[in-house]
């Protein structure tokens, strides 16, 4: 059975070209950049080639980029960084709908005795950029807000927020990880000291990511070690997976357009034709600053893993903000945040789209999806005193 | 990704006895939308006072569904009395095993037939209530201490997987730490009242044992065992038949074979399989 994969914030497939840019450094090119012969020093030219498609992609220069194993790493590096150069600031920024990555840090960093700040959203999952204003004190280190949601694709205005912060004099970062490749971004004309990148969401391969740091941005170490980045990062540099982002960011580019036209009318037609077919549905975020790919829909009073197991056997993949699926027995931090009722939270399935998804696979979806979630419906206690109370 | 057996799936796809019975002679609702899942089991006596007919409703994931559709089955042809004696690990053991974080689907089963009987019986739903432990799954005392009992439960973990206790804030995490304490060295001062068995004696009884209790439920799957030796609390058997080339043997032998065991010989013998 042909997987029909609709679960790209979760991760994507390495582009062919992105592959084919690799395998060289696996087994021909496969020197150490730092060593002094040219079979090995002869890496650092392409190493430098792969900084400048990702900082083209950026609007950065080349030495703002620093290679990192992943998005997490990345986003520990930057709030560590920021905390480690300002001693005498205990105070954090960051919003309840934030990534793991982020949120969990910033847990363990009250308990080492840090102040942190989570900014709530509304319904919509927005940023209350009034709030925002009022959570910066004179003792605030850094903010940390990521630029797109993973779980609806919700945009937040950091580029403003960035502005704000800069006026205060407090570092700001974004967890750029969802955003960077599907819409256009330039640093350059912004106020963002620091930003991070996964590259397997990107069609380049797991276990590769980016810190952008602006020039002039105090930073600290994370990983302590060899002189590698400019001794920002230590650790031999994973050439076959740099050179694969380096050839990522370049086809982003070229795709920019295409995610945004093409994708997003894929997107459209999937989420209107579900809310369209099936009754007691709605789309969770705001449907007007939202990423081109994703789509976030509750369906009333069915189970999200149960949706995601029968779509399973049509090989459709998807993820959901169920209790079931997060392994935690509670629905998702994000919906919960934005106070989406029980009765849809656990219903909800994100689809996550790329340049590779056709129109006959969301075709094939808008076919199968209502007939599940009818059969779901016929088992569901609630689901006739659903339609008898007619809430939505 | 949950790894489900064969005969989940099996329910979760096509379940049993999905409804209401008309006019029904009990019937219970638990769990609720807020919590994740939630059951409406119904059943009908037959003339001879056996369960002629019983339906459920599910909202929840795979293996609460499957779990439902299982419990209807199990219960059709038996007496009020046989049902009554139905725990949450035949439902579990019914469907070829669960994985440890879903076990609280087996739980809610069990729940909803043991309310339904109550009802049947006319006994008030307070009565069989408790107090609330856990604020955010609604979890009352006597059902963490039922869980811990029937299932051998040594960790808060272990009740969050089966009752959902604690999953929620975790503020109620040092209440259950207290009756998890209180409910186990209950439970080990009970085994001493136990009259200690010869060699003999427990080699007798757990042949008993296999072959009364254990056997016909593994020969319903094409399965068997046998017993190899008995070295102090150690049971070395031998899987044979589907079990032998089965992948879950080791969950069964473990949440099975030796659950019934301790139960129902000593309480701190060990399930080993034969390496030969």
């Amino acid at each position: 059975m042909k997987a029909i994969y609709l679960d790209n914030n979760a991760t994507t497939q390495v582009a062919p070209e992105v592959l084919e840019a690799m395998l060289p450094f696996f087994h021909e090119l496969y020197g150490n950049p730092s060593s002094m012969h040219t079979f090995g020093g002869q890496l650092g030219r392409k190493l430098r080639g792969a900084r400048e498609q990702v900082a083209a992609l950026l609007g950065a220069s080349p030495d703002e980029i620093i290679f990192t194993s992943c998005g997490s790493e990345s986003d520990n590096a930057a709030i560590r960084s920021a905390l480690t150069s300002q001693p005498g600031k205990r105070h954090i920024v960051t919003s309840r709908v934030e990534h793991p990555a982020v949120k969990a840090l910033c847990a363990q960093l009250v308990n080492e005795g840090y102040r942190v700040t989570e900014l709530p959203v509304d319904g919509d999952g927005r940023l209350d950029m009034e709030q925002y204003r009022r959570s910066l004190t004179p003792d605030t280190a850094i903010v940390s807000l990521m630029w797109a949601n993973n779980e609806t694709g919700v945009i937040f205005p950091v580029e403003k927020a960035a502005e704000i912060a800069r006026g205060r004099g407090i570092t700001f970062h974004t967890d750029a990880v969802q955003a960077v490749g599907k819409i256009p971004i330039n640093l350059s004309k912004t106020a963002i000291d620091m930003l991070s990148i996964s590259g397997h969401k990107l069609h380049a391969p797991k276990g590769i990511g980016v810190l952008y740091v602006r020039k002039g941005t105090r930073f600290s170490p994370f990983l302590i070690g060899g002189h590698q980045e400019k001794g920002r990062r230590g650790g031999t540099e994973n050439t076959p997976s740099i050179i694969g982002l380096g050839k990522a960011c370049e086809l982003a580019a070229q795709n920019m357009e295409a995610e945004n036209t093409r994708v997003k009318q894929l997107r459209d037609k999937l989420e209107n034709e579900l809310l369209r077919l099936i009754p007691n549905s709605r789309v969770n975020g705001d449907r007007t600053n939202r990423l081109p790919n994703t789509s976030n829909i509750s369906f009333e009073f069915v189970e999200g893993e149960a949706i995601l197991l029968m779509m399973d056997e049509y090989g459709i993949c998807a993820s959901s903000g169920s209790a079931c699926t997060s392994g935690s027995l509670q629905p998702s931090h994000v919906l919960r945040a934005m106070g989406i009722p029980f009765t849809m939270a656990h219903g909800s399935i994100r689809f996550s789209l790329s340049v590779y998804n056709t129109n006959e696979e969301i075709e094939f979806v808008i076919e199968k999806l209502p007939p599940i979630i009818e059969t779901l419906r016929s088992l569901s206690p609630y689901w006739t005193a659903g339609e008898q109370c007619g809430t939505a | 990704m949950w790894d489900y057996t064969d005969k989940v799936k099996e329910h979760f796809l096509n379940p049993r006895n999905v409804g209401v019975v008309d006019d029904p002679d009990g019937i219970a609702e638990v769990g609720s939308i807020a919590c994740g899942d939630a059951l409406k089991f119904t059943f009908k006596l037959d003339e001879n006072k056996r369960i002629q007919e019983a339906k459920f409703k599910t909202f929840g994931c795979a293996s609460a569904i499957a779990s439902a559709s299982a419990l209807t089955e199990m219960v059709k042809g038996m007496t009020i009395e046989e049902a009554e004696k139905v725990t949450n690990q035949d439902i579990a053991r019914y469907l070829g095993g669960l994985p440890e974080e879903k076990m609280h689907c087996s739980v809610m089963g069990r729940e909803a037939l043991e309310a339904a009987i109550a009802h049947y019986k006319g006994i008030p739903e307070k009565e069989i209530e408790g107090q609330i432990v856990c604020e955010c799954f609604g979890v009352t005392d006597r059902e963490i201490e039922r869980a811990i009992r029937e299932n051998h439960l040594k960790t808060l973990d272990e009740v969050t997987n089966y009752t959902k206790a604690g999953g929620g804030c975790g503020n109620c995490h040092g209440a259950i730490q207290e009756i998890l304490d209180r409910v186990r060295a209950e439970m080990e001062i009970a085994p001493t009242s136990k009259p200690k068995l010869s060699n003999i004696q427990k080699i007798r009884m757990i042949e008993e044992t296999i072959e009364r209790e254990i056997r016909p439920s593994l020969k319903h799957d094409g399965g068997d065992i046998e017993l190899i030796d008995v070295v102090g609390n150690r049971v070395i058997v031998a899987t044979r038949g589907a079990c032998a080339s089965c992948q879950a043997s080791n969950m069964t032998l473990k949440n099975f074979v030796e659950l019934k065991l301790r139960e129902l010989v000593w309480p701190e013998l060990v399930v080993e399989e034969d390496s030969q």
